[in-house]
């Protein structure tokens, strides 16, 4: 060290743009996900889905399928009687038995030498039907006569959801304005650019190894040695690098339980990975939903009420999509400050792909329908929809009628930051001015806001993560942490954390994220929660890892502790920076000596929030994110084209860490916003999925995107790891709602429906559009 | 099974021979008979082009290209890239796709830079909107594409 370095001068990570620690790999092309991994002895698996929507199997002859040269094993219901059944609801066996109830649905499967000699096999298993009466439109589900598709549910309710504060009747009689509109949510799919897979084998003592994609191991693992009836000690899971989540991967499939059924028939390895067609239909989609909305407010641009009907299309079975009012609620509840609110949704099973959770979780729904209601409210007392929201919007320290207690809140400085640097206001009463101008193009702008969990979401027994430290005897750094990551950049973030605590270089961590046979325990990725709780989990592993150094410093240099600290991988002098002792040589001090000591630490972080009561009361999160969003469009009023030009958001993100991958989470979010606004449509006709491809499920492509302008309101959570908020889910929320207001500004056309695909908007514009009006029973 | 022929191309610079089903696509022979597994599969239809590799100095969609119309051609895949006159430029865009945050989950990433490396090695002077319409046939659905775009144009010329 030369004298110029003696002193250390302070230096933070937070804020910094720190590239993602797998990115040079994944940009040479090295990085082997599920799809390039190939286990000695390996089998192929695929599996026979139905040929028909909804139908009673009579009969179903493998014989043809088993005798053919390389097959190694032909499943059917008949052949796994132990199995049970899955999922959110425990509503369908992984093997149909007696009845298809979608197309998707798994009805036999094969494990051979060759994708190929697979293939052929399936094509060889005759399955003889008996046609039942398809049950396509959820409006259709309660209806008397109406097909029942499991009996457990005679009235084909799925699940019911009921939440009420105050008393909307007060609050309607309280009102000037009262306005009621139906809204239709549409099917969209995650796309995932990595197919599903899943590779199954029993190892050497009989343990069930499973290679997955999941983005919840640990409760993976739970569930799997319970479908299997097996010791969960002898499950483990190991997750690739995963391509893509999003949410898709947060449920137990059919084809997860069917690989393990054949890795067992087979006793070899099975890989079963699936066809882009196959992800479409068999993989879960966002829920589409009929809403009605109720809403009123006083001539000041008070908020009364609001009422909220919704029916949320189940498809054949219950995924996580049922449960998307969870989250649905909290934003009609407690977005605004509103004093009487009455919730109701009822989800119903019908023939159609089943519904899971997607990024946002019902988010995106509701938030179309308030943000529309708040322009309308506004128009309808002539005040202007900036200076309404603001009127209405929630302040740090408010406790919401569903107990939301907001400790931090930069919403209304996200209104203003968004409304400010869009140039909303002025732009807004432009484009109403230019409605009549000659041209065929008319501009308009339009925001939405959004509330969302952003310190977890305590829905299971534990929302916590489990975080282990190892320092070697180099000062090296292997952070083992239960957080899975999913491409948005957690392994980077956590290690971000933990070397601000020690005063390392990133270069200083490997991460070790993917085993449940080395990993700690984590609720899964969901729900925006992984910045903030395992990032409070890695500080709280990195602060005792601290204090053992620091103490065992301080002991050797003869000061005290609180006069000592970590910098660029020395132990330093508070007071002025002077490097005292180096990290390394330290440890091995310790490791290499009488005490023989490692320093290796292990923090549990469970947040402090609570489970709702029955009436979904409760603060579920430690901190909750906020975000406005403002979408500018041309529309072209000859051909009904709507093309994004420009999308200014803020966002209150506590405070941002990584600003690189936080900017990366809202670019990506805001594009997958804009494709559920305008191109991305899954086109379900009588159960039958019509556009299983991506040459007809329009995602956008580089081109259309938008000019993105990003800022950050750093309201530093308390909570929060560092002061940070989670993010992940947010961007995607507020532009399809932002979108509709757009539309309404540039053309005077408000448009109830999704997608504003070119075919819609020309209807609408040219007076053609149909208007919903949904009651529910 | 299936009629089979040999054939004979160069890959990644190395004179290659491989037997293949006539059925079989030049991504099949890449990852599964060749074990190169950084061409991806995405959707096996030419819409998504994670699975984009040069073939003469070309950007193909390998899962539409037949194994055996790779007889006598020059392939280039993400693992060769680097090393080949078409790629001269892979080394800073694999960087500059690292430093401006255009990777998430990576899945279309091998793809999107062999895409890129054409379009730089069409259009060195390639500005923003050329660079998005150059990488039209490549979808991500993590970035929003932003960042890939900037990271491509901060190596034009």
């Amino acid at each position: 060290m030369s004298v110029s370095e003696k002193f250390i001068l302070p230096d933070s990570l937070i804020g910094k743009r720190i590239v993602k620690m797998d990115a040079p790999e994944k940009a040479e092309g090295k990085t082997r996900y599920i799809h390039d991994i190939n286990l000695p002895g390996q089998l192929h698996g695929k599996i026979l889905r139905s040929a028909r929507v909804h139908a009673r199997i009579v009969s179903i002859d493998t014989r043809a399928a088993r005798a053919l040269p390389g097959v190694h094993a032909v499943i059917t219901a008949a052949d796994v009687p132990d199995q049970r059944p899955i999922g959110v609801a425990r509503d369908h066996l992984p093997l149909k038995s007696d009845r298809v109830r979608s197309q998707r649905d798994e009805i036999a499967a094969v494990a051979a030498d060759s994708e190929e000699i697979a293939a052929r096999a399936l094509g060889l298993i005759k399955v003889e039907y008996e046609d039942l009466p398809v049950l396509a439109d959820p409006e259709d589900s309660r209806k008397p006569g109406a097909p029942v598709l499991h009996e457990a549910h005679p009235d084909n309710v799925a699940m019911r959801f009921d939440y009420a504060h105050g008393d909307v009747a007060q609050g309607e009689a309280e009102s000037d304005v009262v306005i009621e509109d139906s809204f239709r949510l549409h099917y969209v799919t995650h796309c995932c650019m990595g197919v599903s897979g899943i590779i199954a084998e029993f190892d050497a003592s009989g343990g069930l190894l499973m290679y997955s994609n999941t983005q919840v191991p640990f409760l993976h693992k739970r569930e799997f040695a319970d479908y299997l009836n097996m010791d969960p000690s002898r499950v483990r899971i190991v997750q690739p690098p995963i391509g893509g989540g999003f949410g898709s991967k947060l449920d137990i499939y059919p084809f997860e339980v069917i690989a393990v059924f054949l890795a067992r028939a087979a006793k070899r390895p099975v890989k079963l990975q699936f066809t882009r067609e196959e992800e479409f239909l068999a993989s879960p989609t966002r829920q589409p939903v009929l809403l009605t909305l109720r809403s009123g407010c006083k001539r000041d641009g008070t908020l009364t009420f609001r009422q909220v009907h919704t029916l949320h299309d189940n498809g054949a079975y219950t995924s996580w999509g049922a449960t998307t009012p969870f989250v649905m609620m909290q934003t009609f509840s407690s977005l605004y400050r509103v004093p009487h609110c009455d919730y109701h949704t009822v989800a119903v099973y019908t023939n159609n792909p089943y519904a899971g959770s997607f990024r946002g979780y019902g988010n995106l729904q509701a938030t179309f329908a308030i943000e529309q209601h708040m322009d309308m409210l506004a128009e309808a007392i002539g005040m202007e929809p900036l200076e309404f929201r603001l009127k209405n919007a929630q302040d740090a320290g408010e406790v919401t009628g569903q107990g939301m207690v907001f400790k931090s809140c930069g919403f209304k400085e996200c209104l203003t930051t968004a409304a400010t640097r869009s140039g909303y206001s002025a732009k807004r009463k432009q484009n109403i001015a230019d409605r009549t101008a000659p041209g065929a193009i008319k501009r308009g702008i339009g925001m939405a806001s959004m509330l969302h969990v952003g310190g977890g979401a305590k829905i299971y027994p534990s929302d916590g993560c489990g975080t282990i430290l190892k320092l070697d005897d180099f000062a090296h750094v292997t952070l083992i942490t239960g957080a899975s990551e999913i491409g948005q950049g957690s392994e980077t973030v956590l290690s971000q954390l933990v070397c601000e605590e020690l005063g390392l270089p990133m270069s200083a961590v490997t991460v070790v994220n993917n085993d449940t046979a080395i990993t700690p325990w984590d609720v899964g990725v969901h729900a925006s929660r992984t910045t903030f709780i395992a990032g409070n989990s890695a500080i709280g592993a990195a602060k005792k890892a601290k204090a053992k150094i620091l103490a065992a410093a301080a002991k050797k240099l003869g000061v005290a502790e609180a006069e000592l600290d970590l910098r660029g991988g020395w132990v330093i002098r508070a007071a002025d920076g002077e490097a005292l002792q180096d990290l390394p040589r330290l440890l091995r001090s310790l490791h290499f000596s009488d005490k023989a000591d490692l320093v290796m630490t292990t923090f549990y972080y469970e947040p402090p929030s609570v489970h709702q009561d029955k009436g979904y009361k409760g603060d579920v999160s430690a901190a909750y994110a906020w975000a406005t969003q403002v979408v500018e469009v041309e529309v072209d009023t000859e051909t009904g084209v709507v093309r994004m030009t420009r999308v200014t958001g803020a966002h209150d993100v506590g405070r941002v860490l990584n600003r690189l991958g936080i900017e990366g989470q809202i670019e990506g979010g805001v594009v997958m916003g804009q494709g559920y606004a305008l191109t991305e449509n899954l086109l379900v006709e009588n159960g039958v999925m019509k556009n299983p491809n991506f040459r007809d499920y329009k995602l956008v492509t580089a081109p259309e995107i938008p000019e993105m302008d990003v800022s950050f309101i750093e309201s530093m959570d308390g909570e929060g790891p560092q002061g940070a908020k989670g993010v992940g889910e947010a961007p995607a929320i507020c532009i399809a709602a932002a979108t509709a207001n757009a539309i309404q500004n540039a053309t005077g056309v408000r448009i109830f429906d999704l997608p504003f695909t070119p075919e819609r908007v020309y209807r609408a514009l040219k007076g053609k559009g149909e208007k919903l009006h949904w009651k529910p029973v | 099974m299936s009629l089979k022929h040999d054939i004979d191309f160069t890959l990644n610079g190395v004179r290659t021979r491989a037997t293949v089903r006539v059925d079989m696509s030049a991504l099949e022979l890449l990852r599964d008979t060749l074990g190169l597994t950084g061409t991806k599969y995405g959707c096996g239809e030419g819409e998504c082009g994670a699975c984009t590799i040069l073939v003469d100095g070309v950007s193909m969609n390998s899962c539409l290209m037949f194994a055996v119309d790779c007889h006598g051609r020059r392939l280039v895949t993400i693992e060769g890239l680097a090393a080949d006159q078409a790629g001269k430029r892979a080394e800073a865009l694999s960087a500059a796709f690292v430093e401006h945050g255009a990777v998430q989950c990576g899945f279309c990433t091998p793809g999107m830079m062999v895409q890129a490396s054409h379009l730089l090695d069409k259009h060195p002077h390639a500005d923003s909107e050329a660079i998005k319409r150059g990488i039209e046939g490549n979808i991500c659905r993590c970035t929003g594409y932003k960042k890939i775009v900037d990271a491509i144009a901060s190596v034009t010329d």
